[in-house]
């Protein structure tokens, strides 16, 4: 049975997280630690959402290889996602078109949305993270 | 209002560090309360005592270290982000085998769930980076 105390940390209100993705997974830190971000909430049983647009589209591109740029490719964890139940995972449609790329192209199953469908999700949120 | 506050850059190179104590700093004089401010990305590196700018200029870790002191504000800074930057506090540095440590007065290490408790926990979550 779990302490008072233990059941207080984890009782609260669930939230609606937003993650909006917008920078490549390599060239700076921020894919992978906004991943990382992800990974923790997860536990917290929040609703969480992730966007990926601009440059983060390429995070969840298919056949990454950083073998010559010699950085660990951890394209494979938003595979794991699922398994957390994120599941709610939009793209938005002109930073994938403009970059001549397709759901096609993408390692994890997403929703395309166009920018006045990702204003609409963004103003449904309560706490919106940007990286 | 409860608010928290998000550093995700590090002091110097960026505004974004002197932006959030400002904020911070004027938030608490209108009498809103700061449940937490969490660091991260290279925002971690507000927390290090080692920092030794000019003496004509502004120490923003004394700024923040000075801050906490006054306002018994909770300074976290990401584990994760933290040891990839070699910002230690005294028992990381022991649990890690390093010879030294230099995390300032007033901040703690702590894990990312405390990032998403300020989340839930606070009306507003204002963040300051990039």
């Amino acid at each position: 049975m779990a302490e008072p105390w233990e059941d207080d940390e984890l009782e609260g209100p669930v939230r609606k997280f937003m993650y909006v993705n917008r920078r490549a997974p390599y060239g700076t830190i921020y894919a992978l630690e906004s991943l990382e971000v992800v990974l923790i909430a997860a536990a917290f049983e929040q609703d969480v959402t992730l966007v990926f647009m601009d440059d983060g589209v390429y995070q969840i591109k298919k056949e990454q290889n950083t073998e010559a740029i010699g950085v660990k490719n951890f394209s494979p964890t938003y595979r794991a996602l699922e398994g957390y139940d994120v599941e709610k995972l939009y793209v938005e449609r002109e930073s994938l078109q403009s970059r001549g790329l397709t759901v096609e192209d993408l390692i994890v199953p997403v929703q395309i949305v166009d920018k006045d469908q990702l204003a609409e999700l963004m103003e449904e949120q309560e706490v919106i993270l940007s990286f | 209002m409860k608010l928290s506050v998000l550093v995700n850059e590090g002091p110097y190179q960026h505004q974004s560090a002197d932006s959030a104590i400002q904020f911070t700093t004027a938030a608490l004089k209108k009498g809103h309360e700061i449940f937490r401010v969490f660091f991260y990305h290279d925002g971690v590196n507000n927390g290090t005592r080692f920092a030794v700018p000019p003496k004509d200029d502004r120490n923003i870790t004394e700024q923040w270290t000075a801050l906490s002191k006054e306002y018994n504000l909770d300074l976290v800074i990401c584990i994760a982000a933290a040891q990839r930057r070699g910002i230690l506090d005294e028992n990381e540095a022991k649990r890690q085998g390093k010879d030294g440590h230099n995390m300032a007065d007033g901040f703690r290490i702590s894990g990312l769930g405390q990032l998403i408790e300020a989340g839930i926990q606070s009306d507003r979550l204002v963040i300051f980076g990039d």
